[in-house]
Parts: C-alpha cells; structure tokens; sequence
C-alpha cells in the first residue's frame, strides 16, 4: 500500500488529494460535483494521480466524505466532512482551535480540543446564507465572475449594510443600492460581511480560529476581513479548499496501521 | 470508523395487538359517530379525558389524528390547504395538517380501516393548553366550522414550582367543565365513575412508565422510534382495561426481551436521549439508520409526557390537576434541565439529541442555550437537528444524516 487518497464530494465542487505515509501531498485537483457524483469523484482522483504523476497501478486506499460520499463503489471507507475536516485541520495546526469551513452549500464550525479530538460542531440551519451558494448567487446578479469577487471587496471604501438573511432578498436589497448608485465594490464588500455575519450566529469564536473552504480559498480578503472582526490571527491551511480531503487521505493513513479498512 | 450497514427493525409481537384494539378503537368512535348513542368528544392529549370518559364519552385526540398524519407521510397534502385559510406555514403542523385534511375530507383513518369516511363528529371540543396554546386555537376552528361547544382548561406556563394556588385554580376549571358536559352528554356526573376511570388511567400510566424503564437495561430492549409507536395506547386508551392490558403485554415482551439480553439495537455502541418532538415521517427512516451505526435512541421526553405521576383516585380531582400540570412541556427551563439530567444518568446515556421542530417552539428545547449548558453540567456532547413534527418541508434529510452521522464518529472517538 503506498498511497492515500482522500475525495470529498462536495455540494459544488468534488475535491481529491493523494499523500504518501508521511503525510505529504503528492496530487490534488478539484473539479465541479455536476450531477453525477461518481463521474465526478473518478475524474477528481484521475487528474489528482496525473497531478502526482503516479498513473501506473499503485495500490491505494480511498477514504470518502461530503454528500457524495456514498457513490463511490470502490472507496474503502466512508467518513463525514466534519471529522474529515477537523482531522485535516488539526494536522497543520495541532493545538486546540475552533475551525470554520466555508464551503458551497454549507458552513460548519468545529471546536478542536489539543489532542485533535472533536468538542462540538455545528452546521448552518436549512439554508444556504453565509456559504458559496450565497455568493455565487448574488455574483451572478450583479453579473460578476465568481472569481472577481475578492478583487472588488478589496478595493472597497466602504461597505453597504444588509438587512435580510434570506439569499433572494439580499439580491432585491442591492437592487435598490444599485438604483441609489453605490459602487460595486462596496456592494460586494458588504455581501462578504453578510457571510461572516451568518458565521458569527453559528456559535462563539473560542481561542484560536483557522479558516478552510473553498470560499475561503478564493477569497482570501473574506478572511482579512473577519480577522478585523475578532481583531487577531486567522489561521489558514495550505490547501484550505482541500481540508476536508486531506482528511480523508489521514483517515485512509491511519486504517493502513489497522490492516485496511476493510479488514 | 463508522459504516452504515443494512438495518433491520427487530418486530414487537405485542405490535398485532396493538393494531387491533386501536382499530377497535376507531370502529367503535365511527360508530358513534354514525349512529349514536355515545356523544364524542374531542380531546387535546393531556387534556381532562378522566372527566370525559366518565361521563359516558367516547374520545377522539386531534393530536392523534395529526401524528398519523405525520407518520403517514400525508401532512404536506394537506398544511397548504390550511395555510391557504390564513393558518401560517410558521404554526403547528399538527394543527395545519389536520384541519387542511378537514377540508379536504380525507383521514388516513379511511385508508388504515376499510369503511371509516372521515374523522368522528365531535359533539364538544375540550383542550388543556398545558400543551400550548395552538391546541385552544386549532379546536376554536373546529368549534366555529361545525358550531361546537368548545370548553377547557388555561394551565399556566413555564412553571417552576407547582403552587396550591395554581393548582386550586385548574381544580376550579375542571369542576366547571362538568355542567356543560353533563348537559351534552346527558348523564350525571358520578364521583365513583370519575374514580374508576382515574384509576385505571393510573394502572395505565405506571405501566407505560415501568414500559419505558426497561430500556434502563444495557442493551435496551425498545428504542425510541417504537416507543413512538408503542404508546398509541396510553394517550388514546388510558382510563381503560383495555389499555392496561395491553401494557402488561409489552411490559412482558419487553422483559423476556431483557432476560434474553435481545436489544432493539443490535451491539448496542452507543445511548442516547430523543428531546423533542418525533419526525413523524421520518420515523422507520431514522430507525434503521441509528440501528446501521449500532446506536440506540432509547429515552425521550417525548414518550415520557405519558407517565402521571400524581394520579390518584382517592382524591381525583386534585390529582388530575396536578398530573396535568407537571408534564415537561409546560415547566421552565430549570426543571426541564434538571429532569433531562436526571434521565441522561439513569439510562446512561452517551449524548443528546435535540429535535428543533420548526412549527412546534413549545416541544423545541434548543432554543434558550439548554443544549450549550447541559454540555457543560453533563460533559456528553449534544446534537441539534433541524425539522418538523409533519412538515417534512422543513427537513433536510441530507443535512440531519451527516450531523448524526458526525456526532457518532464524534462520539467513537471519544
């Protein structure tokens, strides 16, 4: 056995990370989840084995999680992206700390203890404010590309205030913004506040925070912007997008001590 | 590592019998409702159902109604029918459900026994808002659509300790029930018979509680989603031998079941505490899940509602009051916390459970921080899930899933 593979499929996008037994990251891709959560799982792993460079038959155990963790046939083990992403995120920062994972369809807020055991968790409420699916919505309202999104908040003066937390009534509210001819920028820095908002509800910031999702992957500012909200450091993984697999290829590791995780 | 493997509910034998003394119990309401000469009365489920079946009623529980409602998967046919008439989608989905299948003129009653068209015709409508106060509401729709006496009792709420004077005053509303009620029942109010009935619903409930006790046994022999199930009897068919009998059933089953070391959950891992509300809908689907992860929801407030304590046939009147004014739903946070406490020790439970039930805020015990501060007390961690009694619209079934599924593996790797 001489790789580990993680895949998390996603909501939005499937994510696939391979390591070896030191823990180092060979391969990763991403890709978008579409309709199929297997095809998208396959091509993930297929470009993250091309990424590194191993395409011959090397004998690996796969580890899933996200809501397509079950279409996987030939995953050896399942795990849920809530330890997935605690495991991962404990691996680049072994100290207790709260983890915030911003990804497409949801948000969720991990309490980490020293030793990398879960506390607590919560996910957002049926409803997809303060994640990705907000932020493409309201980009593609204002007909920006998704990736524009940081570059305008950044250049910001200021920021509008949004009232509702509901994503189809915040498009109407910077419709009216937009009649009052406020800038973009502004309009989109206030959008980022809206998400951090919704995060604040989820639960308190205790000690050390590290911030991981694809949202927080793309949109480093967001992540700038919540530091001067609770005024000290963000820690961000490497790979902030990839947490959650990467915790998967650490749950794929650790089976191999245990004889596989099919034994 | 957790694995979702193929469940199978282990069957109840006592489940046979159940059916047939519930079916028997809704033939005999038809009936009545058909053809007489029993008056009906509708009942809210922790209302004064003693008093009315001493006087000579049959009774039907709208709640009942609405559970099946739930269970059957029909609510959402009928929720928009209400929310139509001006009964938000935000109130009581017990309440929407039940009176949007009114207008429809549909039951579930129809499809489970061949021959019932509709639910009985209440000939009074009696509520206890113990409960809370949408029951008062969802039977004045009744009362003003088929022009109904409406009656009942005003509990106070969020109690703390149970004072005299309280208590004298919900006495004073029940004895008020009894003129209007002799009146449309067209018996005399007998002391003896209200002692009767008081003592069999007595039998019933201890048998109900000693019911629920077995699961104090490692590994449990009855979860919760039977439970659910399994205490139709006591909320339907309390102050009857009918009902007692049937608890002795179970209560037997359930002990050979111990005595045999059967569980409901096979390698039972894991025991945890159900707070809230039942999804109705959901309830064999969430079953066989938590028995795919060995894990046993085995106590509930929820089924415990049933056990009165307090009742007493030497002195019925006050005793109802007082049974009727300690359950769960109506006390203040300090009491719901230290009950829940007192049950996560006896069962020895791993963690908690929290159902928020979007239309039920009454029966939603996450709301004012008791989840953070149990954490605390208890050192077992607590899971919220969002959803609904019957309004399966507000259940994300993918979410609920992965957050039990989590806090499971968060509990293995404890």
């Amino acid at each position: 056995m001489n790789c580990f593979v993680g895949i998390d499929i996603g909501a939005s996008t499937t994510k696939a990370i391979i390591i070896n037994e030191e823990k180092e990251v060979l391969g990763h891709s991403v890709n978008n989840s579409g309709a199929d959560f297997e095809v998208a799982a396959d091509q993930a792993f297929g470009k993250a084995r091309e990424n590194a460079g191993r395409e011959g038959s090397d004998k690996c155990i796969i580890v899933t999680t996200g809501y397509g963790r079950r279409n996987v046939p030939y995953a050896d083990a399942t795990k849920t992206e809530i330890s997935c992403h605690a495991g991962g995120s404990f691996h680049y920062f072994p100290h207790a700390h709260t983890l915030i994972d911003i990804g497409g369809q949801d948000s969720k807020i991990i309490r980490i203890d020293g030793t990398g055991k879960r506390t607590s968790f919560k996910m957002n409420r049926k409803c997809a404010a303060g994640t990705g699916a907000f932020l493409e919505e309201i980009a593609n309202r204002l007909k920006i590309k998704l990736g524009k999104l940081n570059e305008l908040a950044e250049k910001a003066e200021s920021s509008i205030q949004i009232g509702s937390y509901c994503t189809v009534f915040t498009a109407t509210e910077i419709l009216a913004r937009i009649r009052e001819g406020i800038d973009v920028t502004d309009i989109v820095k206030g959008v980022f506040n809206s998400v951090i908002k919704r995060v604040f509800e989820m639960d308190s910031m205790e000690g050390n925070v590290v911030m991981s999702g694809g949202v927080v992957a793309y949109n480093p500012f967001l992540v700038t912007m919540f530091e001067e909200r609770i005024e000290k450091k963000i820690f961000v993984p490497p790979l902030p997008q990839l947490t959650g697999a990467f915790g998967a290829a650490l749950y794929a590791l650790e089976s191999k001590g245990k004889g596989g995780l099919n034994a | 590592m957790s694995e979702e493997k193929k469940a199978t509910i282990k069957k109840i034998r006592a489940t046979g019998h159940m059916r047939k003394i519930m079916a028997d119990y809704f033939y005999e309401l038809d009936r009545a409702s058909r053809q007489g000469p029993q008056k009906i009365a509708w009942c809210t489920s922790v209302g004064p159902a003693e008093l009315l079946l001493s006087l000579g009623f049959l009774v039907h529980y709208p709640e009942n109604h609405g559970a099946m409602l739930g269970a059957t998967r029909t609510a959402n046919d009928y929720i928009p029918v209400a929310n139509a008439i001006g009964y938000s989608p935000d109130i009581c989905s017990y309440l929407t459900s039940d009176i949007g299948a009114f207008i429809k003129k549909e039951t579930p009653l129809s499809r489970a026994y061949e021959g019932i068209e509709g639910v009985p015709k209440p000939d009074v409508l009696v509520f206890n808002t113990n409960q809370c106060r949408e029951v008062q509401d969802w039977l004045s729709w009744y009362s003003r659509e088929l022009q109904v006496p409406i009656m009942g009792i005003s509990t106070y709420c969020n109690i703390g300790k149970i004072t005299d004077n309280a208590l004298e005053s919900i006495v004073q509303q029940i004895k008020d029930l009894i003129p209007p009620l002799e009146k449309i029942s067209g018996n005399k109010f007998d002391i003896d018979k209200f002692r009767h009935v008081m003592a069999l619903s007595k039998k019933c409930t201890e048998l109900w509680k000693k019911v629920l006790e077995t699961n104090m046994t490692a590994p449990a022999p009855m979860s919760f989603f039977d439970a659910t199930i399994h205490m139709g009897p006591a909320v339907v068919l309390r102050g009857s031998e009918t009902a007692v009998e049937y608890y002795e059933l179970l209560l037997q089953e359930l002990e050979e079941r111990i005595a045999n070391g059967v569980g409901a959950v096979d390698g039972e891992k894991f025991r945890l505490y159900w707070e809230g509300m039942p999804i109705w809908g959901k309830l064999r689907d969430l079953s066989e899940f938590f028995i795919g992860f060995n894990t046993a929801v085995i106590a509930s407030t929820y089924c415990n509602s049933w056990i009165f304590k307090a009742f007493d046939p030497a002195d019925p009147f006050m005793s109802m009051a007082r049974a009727y004014t300690e359950i769960f739903i109506v006390r203040d946070e300090d009491f719901k916390e230290k009950y829940i406490e007192e049950i996560v020790h006896k069962f020895k439970l791993d963690g908690i459970l929290f159902h928020d039930s979007k239309t039920c805020p009454a029966n939603s015990n996450n709301r004012y921080g008791m989840p953070e501060r149990l954490e605390k007390r208890l050192g077992i961690p607590t899971l919220t899930i969002n959803g609904d009694l019957n309004d399966l619209r507000c259940y994300s079934e993918e979410q609920a899933k992965t957050n039990i599924e989590a806090f499971i593996e968060q509990l293995e790797a404890k």
